[in-house]
């Protein structure tokens, strides 16, 4: 009994191994691709919380059609406006969802939509303001259906 | 040509913000999405949207694959002059796709 413990062992460590190997999924975006297209979007500088909102239900069941706004408090004027709108998530196959441009005659910052989630995941959106700071916001979705996974 | 369908008012105060919906009927494959022979699909998406009012540019967005089939975008403008709006879609494959609505301000 005593000498094939470390065989058992070494085989379960074999296929907790294996299983780990199988559960990653290279064509993933993880944490740090996010985290990539958010510094992509703000040229490395900070986003700070506030001022912009994500809104979408914190349960969705279909996974391909998940309703999102993306509201940020701005005047909207000539000297005051939000120049750009990002959404990223991290488990999607690509971080980047969409990038809108908009301007003083907008007249409202915003902008609603349907995407894509693959997974459970967090989805964080990004503003860029006329003045150069940058705000964000996140928002945790849990996906009953995934996107993708159907033929 | 595929099915588009724009909603923005026809008539509106000037200086009034006024809400536009565009939807355009579309595939949107990503091209992470196993066909019938268990190959991926190749992506065929609209990769921009852009939205003009009287020619100047008013409104523009870059989508990728995560965006649902069938895009829909909500979004608004301010009602300056009488005039079109101009909804472009374009994307893989040559996709290019234009609609054109009036808006007449008092």
């Amino acid at each position: 009994m005593a000498e094939r413990d470390p065989t058992r062992r070494a085989t379960l460590a074999f296929g907790l191994g294996a299983a780990a190997l199988v559960v990653v999924r290279p064509a993933r975006a993880d944490a740090a691709r996010r985290d990539a297209a958010i510094r992509a979007f703000t040229g490395g500088a900070e986003a700070r919380a506030g001022r912009i909102t994500l809104d979408l239900p914190p349960l969705v069941e279909n996974g391909n059609a998940a309703p999102v706004t993306v509201t940020v408090e701005s005047p909207m004027t000539e000297a005051d406006h939000v120049r750009r709108i990002a959404l990223v998530n991290e488990r999607n196959p690509e971080a980047e969802v969409f990038t809108a441009r908009l301007g003083p005659r907008s007249g409202r910052a915003t902008l609603s939509t349907r995407i894509r989630l693959a997974d459970t995941q967090r989805i964080t959106a990004l503003a860029e303001l006329s003045d150069g700071t940058f705000w964000q916001d996140s928002a945790d979705v849990i996906v009953t259906l995934a996107a993708c996974v159907e033929g | 040509m595929a099915r588009a369908l724009v909603n923005v008012p026809k008539t509106a105060k000037r200086g009034e913000i006024v809400d536009v919906k565009a939807l355009i009927s579309h595939p949107m494959e990503t091209g992470y999405r196993p066909g019938p022979n268990g190959r991926l699909l190749a992506r065929d998406i609209i990769d921009r949207f852009a939205c003009t009012y009287n020619g100047t540019e008013v409104f523009a967005i870059d989508l990728h694959p995560a965006m649902s089939a069938n895009p829909y975008l909500a979004f608004s403008v301010v009602a300056t002059e009488s005039g079109t709006l101009t909804m472009t879609w374009s994307g893989d494959k040559g996709f290019r796709q234009s609609e054109t609505v009036a808006i007449e301000v008092a």
